[in-house]
């Protein structure tokens, strides 16, 4: 089982979403969450260098037993990541997936264990 | 001596002076309820733009709050210059509008006084802040998926080529409307020059741009009921000057459209809440405050016209109609966002058209008098028909084609990725709320 973290764009999250349903992963925790990576803000403010501030993103954390971890990867990199004119490559501030090893997954209403349970 | 002869010289001048300048004496008491009133009013817009941004997602606050407080500053600005002469000027064009060129930059009213004993200057704001209410309440029917150039465009020519003469047919006194029947048609605040008009514009935008995306079956949430709440609140105390103040006077026929005002509003409201406890059983906080809506809308053309009762039978019958109305929305499935048709159009066609049934008996006294014969409650209802039904016609065809030339010009309809983006981040770069960040 592994949980699959992903930081998208706050925009990008009706076609992340509409991407995944279309690949029937359809259990998913959505938050609000600031960050940045290398590059603080893609724009300068008033034409000054300043300290990286902290940009909205959404956070999408899904649980998957491991055959549904490349579905799951694809549907939200072809949703989350915003291409110019069809080009291969995103833009600066897409976000990240980041894949957790799993150990325990627990069905609160059921008490089911394990992969069944997710 | 000298000094003596100096003061009474200066008294003479200055008694002279006096006498010159003043046709009418100044009523005191009338012009500073009008100057409140104009005040309420305009407090009304941003209690609108509360009341609409807290019920869009929190993408598009400001874009929608925008929409009411650009109207501020657009309409203010061409009322002074040449809405105000189109609108209460001497017919023009058949009657289409008015035209008095004193009135252009209110240049040759700087010292007039209206015979109510009011300041012109003070009446021209009055009306000013109408001029600003009604597109804003139009915003409500595409918010979320409108671009703001394009909405500049569309009320600039809007305000010019529908409200202006709307207003002009049914307040001016050479106004046809204002006219039509023994006392004219009854519209005593607006309810067919606001609140009709703007409803009815919406519609027909609504279904013009279609859809938002998502809609009907992704969930598009208010993401503020408190600030929509505040709104409503401000909205229900600026409608004192909204109606008492169309009395252009402080006297009687204030304390009765006041009275009416807020009696149609709580009859409004409990009715609304009521009849969702059977349906939903639940009352919500939205629903309570488009009852008001629904009541104070429905009131607008009577407030002058009608005793309690008929205050009371208005809110009720506006509340339960309106209700009605949203339920055959959602089944149609067309996208009022926000019930700009829903509570103001229809609202507006109950109190205009009902309002005959209600009328106080010294008014269809007086109506009598003046038509030289019987007056009665259906002939006037014919007045009013026809009234509502010019207001209509007008409102879609006119607000069809601002639609299409916007639409070719500048484009009226959000792009895609903007109405994704937000309408604040794509037209404004701003955030509503800025906690998302924290630090």
């Amino acid at each position: 089982m592994k949980l699959i973290i992903a930081i998208i764009r706050s925009n990008r999250l009706d076609q992340v979403r509409e991407s995944l349903i279309d690949a029937e992963i359809e259990r998913i925790t959505v938050s609000r969450a600031s960050g940045h990576g290398r590059y603080a803000n893609e724009e300068m403010y008033r034409g000054l260098v300043v300290v990286p501030g902290l940009t909205p993103k959404i956070r999408i954390e899904i649980a998957v037993n491991d055959e549904f971890v490349d579905i799951t990867v694809d549907a939200i990199l072809r949703a989350a990541r915003t291409t110019n004119n069809g080009d291969k490559e995103g833009t600066l501030g897409d976000g990240k997936i980041f894949i957790m090893p799993l150990e325990e997954c627990i069905r609160i209403r059921t008490g089911d264990r394990g992969g069944q349970a997710i | 001596m000298k000094k003596i002869y100096l003061l009474l010289f200066g008294m003479c001048a200055f008694a002279l002076h006096t006498y010159a300048s003043e046709q009418t004496p100044i009523d005191t008491g009338a012009t500073a309820w009008m100057i409140t009133s104009t005040a309420l009013v305009l407090l009304m817009v941003p209690g609108l733009a509360m009341f609409y941004g807290g019920l869009v997602r929190s993408k598009n606050v400001l874009g929608t709050m925008m929409h009411s407080f650009v109207a501020m500053g657009i309409m203010s600005v061409l009322w002074v210059t040449v809405s105000y002469s189109m609108a209460f000027g001497k017919s023009i064009l058949g009657g289409w509008f008015g035209w008095n060129p004193d009135y252009l930059f209110l240049n040759g009213i700087d010292e007039s006084i209206m015979p109510a004993g009011v300041p012109e200057l003070v009446f021209v704001m009055f009306q000013g802040k109408f001029a600003i209410i009604t597109p804003a309440l139009i915003a409500g029917a595409f918010a979320e998926r409108v671009s703001f150039k394009g909405y500049i465009l569309f009320i600039t020519i809007w305000g010019l080529f529908i409200y202006n003469p709307l207003c002009h047919w049914v307040w001016a006194s050479d106004g046809f409307l204002f006219n039509m029947g023994a006392l004219g048609a009854i519209d005593f605040a607006g309810g067919t020059v606001v609140h009709i008009s703007a409803g009815v514009s919406g519609l027909v935008a609504a279904i013009y741009l279609g859809k938002r995306r998502g809609y009907p079956h992704r969930q598009l949430r208010p993401n503020n009921l408190v600030m929509t709440l505040m709104g409503a609140g401000l909205l229900w105390v600026g409608w004192f000057g909204f109606n008492a103040g169309s009395s252009i006077s402080s006297g009687l026929s204030t304390a009765q459209a006041l009275t009416a005002t807020q009696v149609a509003a709580a009859a409004g409201a409990i009715s609304w809440i009521i009849i969702e406890s059977f349906h939903h059983g639940k009352a919500t906080a939205l629903g309570f405050v488009s009852g008001v809506l629904a009541g104070l809308v429905a009131v607008t053309p009577a407030a002058g016209v009608v005793q309690v009762s008929g205050a009371i039978a208005l809110g009720i019958i506006a509340s339960s109609v309106c209700y009605f109305a949203i339920i055959v929305k959602n089944k149609l499935g067309y996208d009022d966002s926000l019930d700009a048709f829903g509570i103001h159009g229809v609202g507006g066609i109950v109190g205009a058209l009902l309002l005959v049934f209600f009328i106080r008996d010294s008014w269809m006294v007086a109506a009598a008098e003046a038509h030289g014969g019987p007056w009665g409650v259906i002939q006037q209802l014919g007045v009013q028909a026809v009234a509502v039904g010019i207001a209509i016609t007008y409102a879609v065809i006119g607000t069809l084609i601002i639609i299409f030339i916007v639409e070719k010009t500048v484009g009226l309809k959000s792009k895609t990725q903007d109405e994704l983006d937000g309408l604040d981040h794509a037209y404004h770069g701003e955030r509503g709320y800025g906690m998302l960040n924290p630090n």
